[in-house]
């Protein structure tokens, strides 16, 4: 947006919305909250009360113990952002919001994948795997379960590539993110 | 001292004098400190009426209402005032019991998760899990319940702990590190926007009870007449700017004046101020207001761009924000007759579009009339509340509010039931001024228990019952878009208002003849404690000029 106020005059046309969606990629927040019972309750109800969806949400303590962060995932494609961040800002406990920004943001998120096997199959999906820096976990007569950390595109293509082995079981914790370099959240 | 005591000290240091409520197990420790503490307490007849109540006392008097309820049905009786006074953003605090620490979570009896079951129409709550924390959620939730944008917020103490003994120091500066509204408006932006409107040839101020609600009605009236910009009031906006006066348009939005709606869309810059772009005020958004761009003063940013994109917003206190925007406007260059022809538009809609009905030439009442009556008997000069469908807005249009906190309305909510108990309020609130209720027969009967309390607290409210023997505005829908099938709206079999009233301990009088119908109203006014009076009005008569939902202003009908 210009700045029109450094012009003496200037015609209304000048003016530009503010708040408009910037729409299209997935936002991921980082939200710190305090830790009070029933937080985690006002903000998912809020969520569910004004129609955002969201993606992942993950929950944990921080280095302070009077502190929780949640990260979350939300498609900013459905859900003007800004309007998402300044209704979480509105509950009491919320103390801190960052959308974090994808290129300066390192993510990370664990999945669980137990697959069908069998002594054919399993040196095969332990080689996967390794090219995925996976880790096989459980093994047993007739599956194998292994732990893949990384990016949701990762972890989506991890799963693709197993899938045809016969997928028993996946579980994800949804992501959690830090900003890069010295900043803190 | 006993943490019920504490509660109680904590309250007075809070400034209460007085509060609604209803007793009950889960927060008999708190009434029996109630018995002693000097605070008048004014027992209701359902919780719902003790919340309302404490709406109205909040909204005519600005302080914060408080109302209390046991545990179970009695917290969950206070589920709509609580939600009303969200919409509405009335500084309130609820003070429930619930059941004792070890029962928690076991379906005990008269067990209700009210903090969950509260959870998105509160502002803030707390549940207390250590005795020792009662007072200071107390100073917490009243200083959450009236600071940035006001709400209501929820205290539930189980009953064990309100029993113990703890120690009490009164506490002023109360440290939330996650709540810290914005008050004072970005300078640059307040520039901006003085810039624009000394640029704009159609402005519209659109005020709303935001104003009401941050005391800057003055400062609202110095920046709207240092040139002469139209002004516009939502429903809950009335008063914030005086009525009758040149510069004011009436009432937007669905039950507006043409001239309101239309120079809202012609405007070419709207300045909102403690506006939320409702959509009884916008109808079809994608058609409101298409050449205007918008200048938005609100104390709570998540309003900003919500409904409609903001082309300057300014986050702050409007008590704060206009003076500082007088003052830029002030310095500026602007030539006042750039809005010459913008005048001209304006009245020219205000001479063909005059807010009127066509009055009977007999002695039968015409509601609106009736609203007129109200003003000539009361000199235009009482605190009036409604309750929620055609007389209500026959009160918002009709009644001419000169100055903010006279008109205690349920707008956001549109609450039935709202309008007895919250003049109760009022009444408790200002014992110095008339306080008078224009309910309607659907409405008055949802909170007709309040009757009693009136009484027995010599409250001296006065109702006048716009009686058309309808749920009068859902049947005019149901005529207007529903082909005239009149499905359940007919009251039937109303109750004898006179004997109920009198039934109550209430003086009370029907009236059905014009002629008589001020003089009657002067009598109610004059006796000594509550009154009542049914007046017999048109039964179908209907509410114009309207905007049918989901339409544009220019879409007006009637
Ligand atoms: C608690 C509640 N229930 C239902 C409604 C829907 N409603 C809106 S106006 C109205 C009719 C009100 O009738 P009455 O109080 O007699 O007033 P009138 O419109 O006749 O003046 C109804 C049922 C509401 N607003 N609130």
């Amino acid at each position: 947006m210009g700045d029109p106020g450094t012009k003496e005059v200037f015609s209304l046309s000048d003016l530009q919305a503010t708040g408009q969606r910037i729409m299209g990629r997935k936002h991921v927040l980082s939200i710190l909250v305090e830790n009070e019972p029933g937080v985690l309750a006002r903000i998912s109800g809020l969520f569910a009360r004004r129609g955002y969806n969201i993606n992942t949400l993950a929950v944990g303590p921080t280095d302070d113990d009077k502190i929780s962060r949640i990260t979350l995932t939300i498609d900013g494609a459905e859900h003007p952002i800004d309007q998402v961040t300044k209704q979480l800002h509105k509950l009491v406990h919320v103390l801190k919001i960052r959308d974090l920004e994808p290129h300066d943001t390192v993510a990370r998120e664990l999945a669980l994948f137990k697959i069908d096997a069998d002594a054919h199959t399993r040196q095969e999906i332990s080689q996967l795997s390794e090219i995925f820096h996976g880790r096989v976990v459980d093994v047993a007569r007739k599956s194998i379960t292994v732990e893949v950390t990384g990016s949701d595109e990762k972890i989506e293509a991890f799963e693709s590539l197993v899938r045809p082995f016969g997928l028993i079981e996946m579980v994800r914790t949804g992501e959690i993110a830090v900003q890069r370099g010295r900043h803190t959240t | 001292m006993r943490a019920v005591e504490a509660l109680m000290a904590a309250l007075k240091h809070e400034g209460v004098d007085v509060m609604f409520g209803y007793p009950g197990g889960a927060n008999l420790p708190t009434y029996d400190a109630i018995y002693d503490a000097g605070i008048n307490h004014i027992l209701v007849r359902h919780e719902a009426g003790g919340g309302h109540a404490a709406e109205g006392y909040a909204k005519s008097t600005g302080k914060v209402g408080v109302s209390l309820a046991t545990s179970g049905p009695g917290a969950t009786n206070l589920v709509t005032p609580i939600a009303d006074a969200m919409m509405d953003s009335v500084p309130t605090v609820f003070i429930t019991g619930q059941v004792r620490t070890d029962l928690l979570g076991t379906d005990g009896f008269q067990e209700a998760d009210i903090t969950g079951i509260t959870m998105p129409i509160v502002k803030h709550s707390i549940m207390i899990r250590d005795p020792r924390d009662i007072p200071k959620a107390i100073h917490e939730a009243f200083h959450v319940a009236r600071t940035g944008r006001p709400g209501p917020v929820l205290v539930d103490i189980p009953q064990d702990l309100s029993r113990a003994e703890i120690d009490y120091v009164p506490i002023d500066d109360v440290s939330l590190p996650g709540y810290q509204p914005t008050h004072s408006g970005n300078a640059k932006q307040i520039r901006l926007a003085a810039k624009a409107l000394a640029n704009a040839k159609r402005p519209v101020f659109y005020v709303g009870g935001g104003v009401v609600n941050a005391n800057a009605s003055e400062e609202l009236r110095d920046l709207a007449r240092i040139e002469k910009f139209p002004v516009t009031c939502t429903l809950n906006g009335l008063g914030a700017y005086p009525a009758p006066d040149p510069q004011w348009l009436g009432m937007l939005g669905m039950h507006g004046t043409r001239a309101a709606n239309y120079a809202m869309d012609e405007a070419d810059l709207i300045l909102a101020i403690g506006a939320r772009f409702d959509d009884r005020i916008t109808g079809k958004l994608s058609e409101f207001a298409p050449n205007a761009k918008f200048v938005h003063i609100d104390v709570d940013p998540a309003e900003i761009s919500k409904n409609v994109p903001a082309h300057i917003p300014i986050v702050g206190d409007a008590k704060e924000i206009l003076p500082r925007f007088s003052e830029e406007y002030r310095a500026l260059e602007s030539d006042e007759s750039r809005m010459k022809e913008w005048w001209e538009r304006i009245e020219h809609w205000r001479e063909k579009y005059p807010l009127t009905y066509e009055d009977s030439t007999d002695n039968e009442i015409k509601p609106q009339y009736m609203v007129q009556a109200v003003w000539e008997a009361t000199e235009g000069q009482a605190i009036v509340a409604s309750d929620v469908g055609q007389h209500q807005m026959w009160a918002a249009q009709y009644y001419d509010f000169p100055e903010p906190r006279r008109w205690i309305n349920s707008g956001g909510a549109g609450t039935m039931g709202f309008g007895l108990p919250a003049a109760m309020g009022a009444a408790a609130g200002n014992p110095e001024q008339l306080v008078v209720c224009i309910s309607g027969d659907g409405s008055l009967q949802m909170n007709i228990q309040e009757l009693a309390t009136l009484a027995e607290n010599k409250i001296p409210v006065k109702i006048f019952l716009m009686n058309n023997g309808f749920l009068g505005m859902v049947r005019q829908w149901q005529e207007l878009f529903w082909d005239g099938r009149y499905s359940h709206v007919d009251m039937g079999n109303l109750p004898d208002w006179v004997k109920l009233a009198d039934a109550y301990g209430i003086w009370a009088k029907q009236e059905t003849d014009k002629t008589k119908l001020v003089g009657t109203l002067k009598e109610a006014i004059e006796h000594d404690g509550p009154a009542l009076v049914d007046v017999r009005v048109t039964k179908e008569e209907n509410t114009y000029p309207m905007i049918p939902a989901g339409q544009a202003a220019r879409d007006m009908v009637g």
